[in-house]
């Protein structure tokens, strides 16, 4: 039987999520990936026709807060954890393809 | 030469800040300009473990701006997370909408150069994050400022129903003041509030066939300006690319392009070839969101008369030229106060004069809207009244508009202070005439000789009359006695 995850959408899902990956990582992944697919494939059994789409697991909506300003972190406290920052900025590797702007 | 005929097609993706005080799921506060990095907190910087929290006014603007839009409200909307692998986003995913969003299906009405209209549709409105800054100054490195991450982003996305470069600035320009009349956003292009980014491709027609060439979606506008001419570059070049190489749209070759401002042409960022991983799934952290009938009617309830709406009421009702409607329309406060000044009993159409021609300057000076100079409406239109009944000159009204708002004295106040009321009276005139007729002999031999000194000489006599009566004459009155005296 084929994979369910084959290499070439290991490599995908790794160029897309920016991790550089071995070829035995590549092979590795895919064997580890499929087992999960599989396992979760196992509720594909069960015959939910009749039963309503659900949106979200708690029962509760319209959880709301007023807009109001709250202080936020001291820069200092903010950058303490980047492995590299440049005055008050963060500091990264280029982006090549920015996509910023969502 | 074949026959060839072409449309341009046009769609439109628009982003806009809301100006709500804090960002959308957090209490960070939104701020522009400021040092990077310090409108920050653990949940819009992504650190393991936090919650969002949905600000409930940016819910509410948005959803005021789908009504204004004309869309369909959701009774039930959710949030989704979109894969997004860029430092400026640093939780890896934007919380966006994907299959429910808030309101669909609605339109917008755009005006056009002959005076219709025409309804562009909208295929959804929802609400999202915006990501962070980044900056390209650091050789191989880029520096990272999170002060906009987070910031309430609603996206508005236009059905491809506009068909010239005109009709595309007519319709951002149009949204502008929507936004700005809610008061849901400053929507100041400059500062990234509103950013426009249209999908252009042609439909062209040669030999009985239709073609369409790939669709290409362009960034980077910053003006209204940059959008029309953007659009108009692009159908140029794609029917210079069509005619040259015959190519057509193929599934999903939409191609990115950025506008150069400098060089006033688009330049190719990338093919997308590939589908985007965007990986789309609910947002496990965040609850859904149900719109009841009485929370509808209540945001509802905020609506205000919109601009198009009150250009063309102006237009209508106050018979001004669409030119003036719009000016005075450009504005909602501006736009209100004159609209009390009218009701108040003021002439519209001079009304209109004072306020664009002397009231924007006053503001433009102080900084400030027209209504917000420290003079009422009823007092602006007293003004008004007092040019229509010929108490005093147009063009004295700009020195009493400038002493009203300066002094905050009555028109009646200032006119009786400064002695500028007109004079009608015909004898006072009259004897004036008469002195300046006495002491020109010259200019009246050539005022009568019907020659073409005659149109010079009487512009001159009229000159000296109103020079004698310190500009205090009605020129309307001065012209009828000296046309009579000179027979």
């Amino acid at each position: 039987m084929a994979k369910k995850i084959d290499e070439s959408q290991v490599r995908q899902v790794a160029k897309l999520s920016r991790l550089d990956l071995t070829d035995d990582e590549v092979a590795r992944f895919s064997i580890e990936l499929s087992a999960i697919v599989e396992y979760i494939e196992k509720l594909n059994e069960l015959d939910v026709d009749s039963v309503e789409p659900l949106a979200h697991c708690l029962p509760i909506g319209n959880v709301f807060r007023a807009d109001e300003i709250r202080p936020s972190l001291d820069t200092e406290a903010a950058l303490s954890n980047a492995p590299q920052r440049h005055d008050e900025y963060f500091k990264v590797p280029k982006i090549l393809d920015d996509n910023s702007g969502a | 030469m074949s026959e060839l005929e072409y449309k341009i097609v046009v769609g439109l993706e628009i982003h806009v800040h809301l100006a709500t005080r804090t960002k959308m799921f957090c209490g960070c506060e939104l701020a522009y300009g400021e040092q990077a990095n310090t409108r920050v907190c653990p949940v819009c910087i992504g650190m393991p473990g936090v919650l969002p929290v949905m600000n409930k006014k940016a819910f509410e603007y948005s959803v005021l701006t789908a009504l204004a839009l004309n869309c369909n409200i959701s009774s039930f909307t959710k949030w989704d997370r979109k894969s997004y692998y860029y430092p400026d986003l640093p939780k890896n995913y934007q919380i966006s909408q994907y299959d429910l969003p808030f309101s669909e299906h609605g339109h917008i009405e755009i005006p056009l150069e002959d005076g219709r209209t025409k309804r562009i549709g909208i295929i959804r409105a929802h609400l999202e994050e915006d990501a962070g800054k980044n900056i390209h100054t650091l050789g191989n490195f880029s520096a990272i400022d999170l002060n906009r991450a987070g910031t309430p982003l609603l996206e508005i996305v236009t059905e491809p129903d506009m068909n010239s470069a005109a009709e595309v600035r007519t319709l951002a320009t149009q949204l502008q003041r929507i936004v700005r009349y809610l008061g849901v956003s400053e929507a100041d292009m400059q500062k990234g509030h509103m950013r426009f980014e249209p999908n252009i491709n042609l439909h062209i027609t040669k030999d009985g066939t239709l073609y369409k060439t790939s669709i290409s979606e362009v960034k980077n506008l910053n003006s209204f300006r940059a959008i029309e001419r953007s659009v108009a570059y692009e159908a140029d070049r794609q029917l210079d690319e069509f005619l040259e190489t015959g190519a057509t749209m193929k599934m999903g070759n939409k191609r990115t392009y950025g506008w150069d401002d400098e060089n006033q042409c688009t330049v190719l960022q990338r093919e997308k070839e590939e589908a985007h991983g965007y990986r789309y799934f609910p947002e496990p952290d965040l609850v859904p969101v149900e719109m009841n009938e009485k929370w509808l009617a209540e945001i509802k309830s905020r609506l205000c008369e919109l601009p198009l709406q009150m250009q063309t009421r102006f237009a209508g009702e106050y018979k001004l030229s669409d030119y003036d409607a719009g000016v005075l329309t450009a504005d909602r406060s501006t736009a209100e106060f004159f609209d009390r000044a009218v009701k108040a009993g003021g002439d519209a159409k001079r009304l209109c004069n004072i306020i664009t021609q002397t009231g924007l300057k006053i503001a433009n000076v102080k900084g400030c809207t027209v209504a917000e100079l420290p003079i009422t409406a009823e007092a602006l239109a007293k003004l008004a009244q007092m040019v229509e009944a010929g108490e005093i000159s147009p063009s004295a009204s700009a020195a009493i508009f400038e002493d009203m708002v300066n002094t905050q004295k009555t028109p009646d106040t200032i006119v009786r202070e400064k002695n500028l009321i007109q004079k009608n009276d015909a004898g006072e005139i009259e004897a004036m005439v008469d002195e300046v007729i006495a002491a020109n002999p010259k200019a009246v031999a050539d005022a009568t000789s019907g020659g073409k000194k005659s149109k010079k000489a009487i512009g001159f006599l009229m000159g000296q009359v109103m020079q004698k009566s310190r500009g205090q004459a009605s020129p309307k009155v001065v012209s009828a006695i000296l046309s009579k005296k000179l027979g």
